[in-house]
């Protein structure tokens, strides 16, 4: 080996890299600093966001008339299992359970796709992870943001079925704004907890479809969990309603449905879509940083 | 390398005693079969299913300002991922590597997407290497005439999955090339495009070495490595066969290689 001589000969490399203010290349940064980092990429983040939900439909024939076309198929779909065919909107006129129904659907899926989307935020970038320096929450909370703006898609088609079965604009509709961002909040935490366990198990990719699917049902996202439990002891309902998912979409349906009133909801609603968002915001976002140096490893 | 001596002798990357382990799923010899992958997960033991590469193997280097170092040694010994490991993109098993900054890899490959036209991939890449909207906006024209893509036709605005290879990769290097760097890593990045971009482009990184501090360059061509390296580093099985002046190491490994 023929190492240039220097007048550091016989410092240990730790002790070089100390006389010369060298770091740790890779290292964690501190959650401030961290922070920081993630603001500096604001940009990146929106614009990988808006390019991965343009990229979708870009080989389609109709291009971008496929994000509202989507969310009305899944609406109709719905419509005609559970309204037409299993009639489950038991206790509930048409003019409600309609409305009610695709609200559910879309509030839920938008849940849905950020946890399988978050799940594979790392492990399916991995080639992006180990190119580039950026703060990785960048993916999970971009993959969040597509969601969030494929919903606001949703809503255009919401909207039109709300007015078609009666419910016109009102004030309440307002309402509907401090409800997403908390449910955009809770998911993005939930991405981001979801993204490093997937970094670290890619099999988690296979088992969530199951999970979600059950959260789905058991969250009343075709039903009134009230009215199809009032047999059952009252502590399930009062579980079931209290979970994150129903809490969400009971706000955007109180917000947006005339006949859907807050006898509907549970008490301190707006307190526990609050502390749902903070805790799992905050405690994710905690829980992502970390792992923070670790990502990239596969 | 007398002429670096005047710099001080200031080290900006240290390597020391580095391992990089990758961990593959599913690739454990045996049978293939769903059977056979059950078995294993009956077994108990650490680890299953899962097999590890030791790419490199305790690697020790002081790499100083104003070096051009190559990085040398057969297919697999570990060259492009000592490099990511020095950027601080792989997390080493053991060992450390110091760093001036934050050295980075030229390439932005992964982050374009072949739906996007090209004009929103100048914008995605450049974001994603952490330019700003207004330096984006500044070198944009530049970064398009540099890859000369609009030279037959609009074709910036058309998705980049309607390029040929050819000027995907032009676009790709041009992109990468835009922004200045600390350390800067180069991992076989001159063999794109045709024999006037070659040209081209080997000037862009000419420039480049002169702006960063501290170059490494992976390549397979002795003679890129003869023009723009003062030193090599001489990787084999992921340890660091020789470390020296460019014309002495490639002179054992023309030896070794048979050339």
């Amino acid at each position: 080996m023929s190492a240039p001589p220097s007048p550091d000969e016989g410092l240990t490399a730790a002790q070089l890299a100390a006389k010369y203010g060298l770091s740790v290349s890779g290292a964690r940064p501190s959650l401030f600093e961290y922070v920081r980092q993630l603001w500096d990429r604001r940009h990146f983040i929106l614009a990988f966001s808006r390019a991965k939900l343009t990229a979708q439909y870009s080989q389609a024939k109709l291009g971008q008339l496929w994000q509202v076309a989507t969310p009305l198929l899944n609406a109709a779909v719905y419509f005609f299992i559970f309204g037409l065919i299993l009639k489950a909107d038991r206790g509930m006129d048409r003019e409600v359970y309609i409305p009610f129904l695709v609200t559910g659907v879309f509030v839920f899926t938008f849940t849905q796709s950020s946890v399988m989307a978050g799940v594979r935020a790392i492990s399916g970038n991995l080639g992006l992870v180990r190119a580039l320096h950026f703060p990785r929450a960048s993916l999970p909370i971009s993959f969040a943001l597509q969601q969030l703006q494929q919903l606001l898609f949703s809503m255009i088609v919401l909207f039109v079925v709300a007015v078609g079965f009666g419910s016109y604009p009102r004030l309440s509709w307002l309402l509907i704004v401090p409800a997403l961002v908390l449910q955009f909040l809770f998911n993005t935490g939930l991405a981001m907890i979801m993204a490093r366990a997937g970094a670290k198990t890619p099999d988690l990719a296979q088992l969530m479809p199951f999970v979600m699917r059950t959260w789905m049902y058991a969250s009343g996202v075709m039903f009134s969990i009230p009215i199809m439990l009032k047999d059952r002891p009252e502590w399930i309902a009062t579980v079931l309603q209290w979970n994150p998912a129903a809490i969400y979409m009971d706000l955007m349906r109180f917000a947006l449905i005339d006949g859907y009133g807050s006898e509907n909801l549970p008490d301190h609603v707006w307190a526990a879509a609050l502390g749902w968002a903070l805790l799992f915001a905050v405690g994710g976002f905690v829980y992502f940083w970390k792992a923070e140096e670790r990502y990239g490893r596969g | 390398m007398a002429e670096h001596r005047t710099d001080a002798h200031i080290p900006t990357v240290i390597a020391d005693e580095l391992h990089i382990v990758y961990r593959v799923n599913g690739a454990k010899t045996g049978k293939g079969s769903a059977t056979a992958a059950l078995s294993r997960i009956m077994k108990r033991g650490e680890e299953r299913g899962v097999r590890k590469v030791h790419a490199v193997r305790g690697v020790s280097f002081v790499a100083y300002r104003g070096e051009a170092i190559g990085l040398i040694g057969s297919n697999g010994s570990g060259k492009s991922t000592l490099l990511r490991a020095i950027a601080g993109l792989l997390p080493p098993e053991k060992g450390k590597v110091y760093t001036d900054g934050q050295p980075s890899l030229l390439g932005v490959n992964a982050a374009l997407m072949n739906d996007l036209t090209g004009e929103r991939n100048v914008i995605l890449g450049g974001l994603a290497m952490g330019m700003t909207r207004e330096q984006i906006k500044e070198r944009y024209q530049e970064i398009v005439d540099f890859s000369g893509i609009n030279e037959k036709g609009d074709f910036i605005t058309l998705p980049m999955r309607t390029y040929s290879s050819g000027m995907a990769a032009r676009l790709r290097f041009s992109i990468a090339a835009a922004k200045d760097h600390d350390v800067l890593m180069i991992d076989e990045a001159l063999a794109t495009g045709d024999r006037k971009f070659q040209k081209r482009s080997e000037e862009r990184i000419r420039e480049l070495r002169k702006e960063a501090g501290t170059v490494f360059l992976v390549s397979h061509n002795n003679k890129s490595i003869r023009d723009t390296c003062n030193r090599v580093l001489w990787l084999e099985r992921g340890e660091l066969r020789m470390d020296g002046p460019t014309d002495e190491v490639l002179k054992e490994y023309e030896k070794f290689t048979g050339k």
